[in-house]
């Protein structure tokens, strides 16, 4: 009998979560990863699951409880947003690089000044140099189900990376979705029990992250970027896995969305892909050859994946929810990166779009398509980035 | 040698990593001067210097040139000279 309720975002990820048995959870709250963790409490505090919920005065302290948890053998997890990801990211850092494969879910919110709780990437994007596992979520069925993976994925005896799953705040975590639970036997089968070569063992003391000199440096830093790289193919497996225990299409590092034969592809991320899906819907009954690529994995970054759907394109147009002051947007950034150079590769036109929670409907899709459209057709050499239903007249 | 992930590697192996060549200040003990009081060993944040015998000694594979030693010697039989010198 299949286990279908509408329920809100957070508590399918809360329940997802708990299907994994942690040991340990702790975080601090902040809007909008409130719901997720008051969940996993309750349902600490009534005995459902058998793990230490760790309250703490900060996101700092959250994360350092997840790595000395998770150094000492047990299967960890925390969520944050925000300013709290932020004051999170010297311990991610650190984690990534003593390999402590705990999960963490970023539900993503505007960073301050000014202050705002909406939705962008600009909080988990400032972590994707960090050595964490990245995957961006479209639906809430979609944040239950990578969550179920998430662990399998950091554990992997030659991955061992913390995985942050990063799901749209509100728009995923606050809204309710008709959600396919999978049944415990299931998740108890996919996922093993964490069983680390090495943990913190009094009778046998060990250190982690220990000094190296530039002499083995680089090395270690080189090790991280190699388990990414490295850890594609496995990762692709593990997803694998995971649509034959969900029954949905979990599978690739990316999905494409009637890119066949476009002369435009969108290239988007996160809870937006539901809306440009529409888009693209309406755009191709009037004619326009248009897709869309999903990126579900952003790092380790899928260029492979990428090419392959993109190659016979006119243009990409990105749209980036984040940016790097000064430059351009984080995806813009990786796809120009790696598509430069190549002969024939599509122009790549870098959109700005929702930044602060601002508004991407179904007309903004269209305005952004002609745009990209006009942009390749002048043949702009390095076009800027296009900041969206920007109001360039207030701004002094 | 094979890096461990994470940098993972048994306790008590401080001695296999010779940290003396942080040093860019180096005591040397007068030996005509000292009057064995010890206070240089008990400072020593490294546990850098070792009584041999009557004669207190510093071991420089570990000692990075603090100069604490110095600082509290009473009879100032520590002197800090440029490391290299």
């Amino acid at each position: 009998m299949d286990d279908i309720r509408v329920v809100e975002g957070s508590e399918a990820v809360a329940l997802a979560i708990k299907a994994c048995r942690p040991h340990v959870i702790s975080a601090f709250p902040i809007s909008p990863q409130t719901h997720i963790v008051e969940g996993l409490a309750k349902m600490v505090a009534d005995g459902d699951i058998d793990a230490e919920y760790v309250r703490v005065e900060s996101e700092f302290s959250a994360a350092s409880v997840l790595a000395g948890a998770s150094a000492a053998g047990s299967r960890s997890y925390t969520a944050s947003s925000s300013q709290g990801l932020l004051l999170m990211t010297e311990v991610l850092y650190a984690s990534a690089g003593m390999r402590l494969p705990f999960v963490m879910t970023g539900v993503n919110r505007s960073i301050s000044a000014p202050i705002n709780i909406q939705v962008d990437h600009q909080d988990s994007m400032s972590l994707r140099d960090a050595g964490l596992i990245q995957f961006y979520v479209e639906s809430v069925q979609e944040a239950y189900d990578m969550h179920l993976a998430a662990f399998k994925i950091a554990e992997d005896p030659n991955i061992m990376l913390p995985v942050m799953v990063c799901m749209d705040g509100w728009v995923l975590t606050h809204s309710y979705e008709r959600v396919q639970f999978v049944d415990q036997q299931a998740v108890d089968d996919f996922l093993p029990p964490f069983a680390p070569e090495h943990y913190l063992d009094p009778a046998a003391p060990k250190t982690w992250g220990s000094y190296a000199e530039s002499d083995v440096m680089m090395e270690f830093k080189y090790a991280i970027h190699k388990a990414m790289t490295d850890g594609k193919p496995r990762i692709r497996e593990i997803l694998r896995e995971l649509s034959a225990m969900t029954g949905r299409d979990n599978n690739g590092l990316i999905e494409t969305y009637r890119t066949d034969g476009a002369d435009i592809i969108l290239v988007a991320l996160g809870s937006v892909t539901g809306t440009v899906k529409d888009a693209i819907d309406e755009l191709r009954d009037a004619g326009r050859k248009v897709g869309l690529l999903k990126i579900r994995c952003y790092r380790p970054f899928p260029h492979e994946e990428i090419w392959q759907a993109v190659k016979d394109a006119n243009v990409i147009a990105v749209m980036d929810a984040s940016f790097s002051m000064g430059s351009e947007g984080s995806i813009g950034l990786d796809l120009k990166a790696k598509l430069f150079g190549r002969p024939q590769a599509p122009m790549v036109v870098d959109f700005v779009a929702g930044l602060g929670g601002r508004e991407i409907n179904a007309r903004t899709i269209r305005r952004l398509v002609v745009r990209a459209e006009e942009i390749h057709r002048l043949g702009l050499v390095l076009p800027e980035a296009q900041w969206v239903n920007l109001d360039a007249s207030i701004v002094s | 040698m094979k890096l461990t992930k994470g940098a993972v590697v048994e306790g008590g192996t401080s001695l296999n990593y010779k940290t003396g060549n942080w040093r860019d200040q180096r005591p040397e003990i007068d030996q005509k001067v000292c009057n064995q009081c010890g206070k240089c060993k008990d400072v020593c944040p490294d546990d850098a210097v070792h009584r041999n015998n009557e004669l207190y000694e510093i071991d420089y594979d570990f000692c990075k040139g603090c100069g604490i030693c110095a600082y509290e010697c009473k009879p100032e039989a520590i002197k800090l000279l440029p490391e290299g010198k």
